[in-house]
């Protein structure tokens, strides 16, 4: 008792150096704490970003491939899923409801998704988030586009805005179809997930923008993607882009017949001529397939049995995704940049640690008289090691918990303000078992570096005696 | 028993130095009032180091009170100290961070056995009550760093007093203070220990205090490894 009471007592007679070193271990701590409570918030973040989906579904592949290039808008598929594969799984008694994505296109870098109705109505994300528009409707006409609400803000779009689609998703497409005018017809509201940096057509809209030339192609089993076709019309693309002002110029006079327009239009399609596609509507195109489709089932309990029978489908190579699972496997794929980052903290808080060290070393000198005292009145050596060690687990005790005080100050004051810039919601818990260890070990390092003065005090103690050369 | 100080044949050097003390012969008995004589540089702190068993003989017998302290080990001699011996340094002699009280109770609160030759009176009452005897009862709950020399010394005083130990060590505790406060303090100094029933070595290489000594001692007379 007398020990601590010492210890505590040099320690605030040291007010200016015992609060330098007790803030930076608290600085360090709390970075350390902060940074554990970010990454848990980030990957409940992560995990929610979408929910209440039961399986994601998309054609034989990686498992995290289809969760990029589904949830995430990365990358694609090296094949579709057709249309009837994906009605026949959408109309199993398990399955509730499903979203039928078709990918592919981009513009100015945002991803441009075809989906349809579904999407507004099922997606879910964050814990059971809904979709919302923050102004306009949703896409539902052939040239509707409905914007994520990052496209909208960095791209300036406003409702009305014509915007050209293009083919692949490069910063700029090679395609550029100016002929091919799409209307912003709704923006969604803020989501923080990748919903946000996509741009929302109608599947039949989709459709589309993969037709060569912009108009249908004659057959509808064609492969859009097909490569040499592709060429073929960046190299006439110039033509295009001539002609099409002098078919705008016939716009409007043939709007009273649809469907004969599209026959007309597939017949000139192959000499290079130009429809006027604005006459076209939902309804003339056919959605021949999707890139991936999500799947809500009526009862959770059939998730695995439909998984497997999605990934045992004989008609076409598909595969079934449950969307937590995957979520977990892709971010421990991330592990290492959150090894990473811990050491990088851990080391913050070993340099906060030395800082304690240098200071009750340096310390000593000045104490010397003290410790002869202490001698003197009858202190053993190994008192004078208990009352370094103890002045330095005192330290590492009051920064590991002022730390731990500092994140849940910053975390009360700036939970909000995360939230409401980057979208992290990071949650505010009782002090938990990763909390509890962190302090444990700083405490013990504490302890284990206070031998280092303390043990120079002892040496000192018994060499010096009484004396006290200065 | 009846000897405070019984030393035979003492040696001692600092690490692989020359002799510091080389001692053959020196006692003194119980209850007297001892000066210490030497120049600096004669080893009469090295000498009450060892008294006090911080330091250890190299060679010969120290019997302090009765207690061969070559045969305690370095804990036990801490212990003894603590129990049985009241020190004073010529300056500096208090704990800063420590208020004057703390720091007069600092050797009871250390050792249980200083604690229990206080027969049952409180720790604060028999601070308050040396502090009293040495004029310096009102300060006891002042920061050190606010004392004047003299008080501090007093205050040291004080702490070596409590609890009463039988054998009192001051190392030149006056040098720091002008003449009249030198005397002031030595009559107060001789006024508790005899009150204690203890045994007083003072050292000083100022030999004008000597007359109020009932013993002289000059070191460099004892001892021999000075030249």
């Amino acid at each position: 008792m007398l020990v601590l009471d010492l210890a505590l007592k040099s320690l605030r007679n040291r007010a200016f150096s015992t609060s330098l070193t007790v803030g930076s271990i608290a600085l360090s701590v709390a970075l350390l704490i902060g940074v554990e409570n970010v990454r848990v918030g980030m990957r409940e973040s992560f995990s929610n970003t979408i929910s209440q989906t039961d399986l994601i579904v998309g054609t034989k592949g990686g498992t995290i491939q289809l969760l990029l290039y589904s949830v995430f808008g990365m990358g694609a598929p090296t094949e579709n899923v057709s249309w009837e594969a994906y009605r026949q799984w959408a109309e199993h008694p398990a399955v509730a409801w499903t979203i039928p994505y078709s990918l592919g296109d981009s513009h100015r870098g945002f991803r441009v998704i075809g989906t349809n109705d579904d999407f507004y109505r099922h997606y879910r994300y964050r814990g059971g988030q809904e979709i919302a528009l923050a102004e306009g409707r949703a896409s539902e006409n052939l040239y509707d586009v409905t914007l994520g609400a990052d496209v909208a803000s960095e791209l300036n779009y406003t409702m009305g805005d014509e915007i050209a689609v293009t083919h692949g998703i490069g910063e700029v497409g090679f395609l550029v179809h100016d002929h091919m005018p799409f209307t912003v017809v709704g923006v969604l509201a803020k989501t923080f997930t990748p919903v946000d940096r996509a741009i929302y057509v109608t599947l039949e809209g989709m459709e589309a923008i993969h037709w060569e030339g912009g108009a249908p192609p004659a057959s509808d089993d064609g492969h859009v993607h097909d490569e040499e076709a592709e060429a073929a019309s960046v190299d006439n693309g110039h033509v295009h882009d001539e002609e099409d002002e002098e078919v705008a110029d016939d716009d409007g006079h043939a709007d009273d017949d649809h469907a004969h327009e599209v026959e007309t239009e597939v017949a000139a399609a192959d000499d290079g001529h130009v429809h006027s596609e604005a006459d076209l509507s939902i309804e003339d195109v056919e959605v021949t397939q999707v890139t991936s489709f999500f799947v809500g089932t009526t009862d959770r309990r059939d998730v695995l049995m439909l998984q497997r029978e999605i990934n045992d489908f004989e008609d076409e190579p598909m595969m079934a995704v449950i969307p937590g699972v995957a979520l977990n496997e892709m971010w421990r794929s991330l592990g290492y940049a959150e090894t990473g980052l811990r050491l990088v903290t851990i080391f913050v808080v070993m340099v906060g640690l030395l800082g304690m060290l240098v200071s009750l070393y340096t310390s000593l000198d000045e104490r010397r008289r003290e410790m002869a005292i202490l001698r003197a009145v009858g202190a053993g050596p190994r008192r004078i090691v208990a009352l370094l060690v103890l002045e330095s687990v005192c330290l590492a005790a009051a920064g590991a918990l002022a730390g731990l005080a500092l994140v849940y100050v910053l975390l009360s004051v700036g939970q909000s303000i995360v939230e409401a810039q980057v979208g992290l919601f990071i949650p505010i818990r009782p002090p938990g078992f990763v909390e509890l260890l962190f302090m444990g070990a700083v405490v013990t390092a504490g302890f284990l570096m206070g031998f280092v003065p303390a043990l120079k005090a002892y040496r000192t103690a018994l060499h010096d005696g009484l004396t006290v050369r200065v | 028993m009846s000897l405070a100080i019984d030393i035979r044949n003492l040696r001692y050097r600092y690490g692989g130095g020359p002799w510091v003390l080389d001692i053959p012969e020196l006692t003194l008995e119980r209850g007297t009032r001892a000066f210490l004589f030497g120049p600096s540089g004669s080893g009469k702190t090295t000498l009450l180091g060892v008294l006090a068993g911080v330091l250890e003989a190299n060679e010969g017998e120290v019997t302090v009170l009765g207690e061969d302290l070559g045969s305690l080990s370095g804990a036990r001699r801490d212990a003894f100290r603590a129990e049985h011996i009241g020190y004073v340094f010529q300056m500096f002699n208090l704990i800063p961070y420590l208020s004057v009280l703390d720091n007069i109770t600092l050797p009871v609160r250390m050792h249980a056995g200083r604690r229990a030759r206080l027969d049952g009176a409180g720790v604060k009452e028999s601070a308050a009550l040396l502090a009293g005897q040495l004029h310096i009862g009102d300060l006891l709950k002042k920061p050190v760093t606010e004392l004047s020399v003299g008080q501090q010394q007093r205050v040291a005083a004080c702490r070596a007093l409590i609890g009463a130990p039988e054998l009192i060590v001051a190392d030149e505790p006056t040098s720091s203070l002008d003449f009249d406060r030198r005397e002031d303090f030595l009559e107060l100094l001789f006024q508790e220990c005899e009150r204690a029933g203890a045994t007083l070595v003072f050292v000083s290489h100022d030999r004008t205090l000597e007359g109020m000594f009932s013993r002289t001692i000059s070191l460099p007379d004892v001892n021999t490894a000075v030249h």
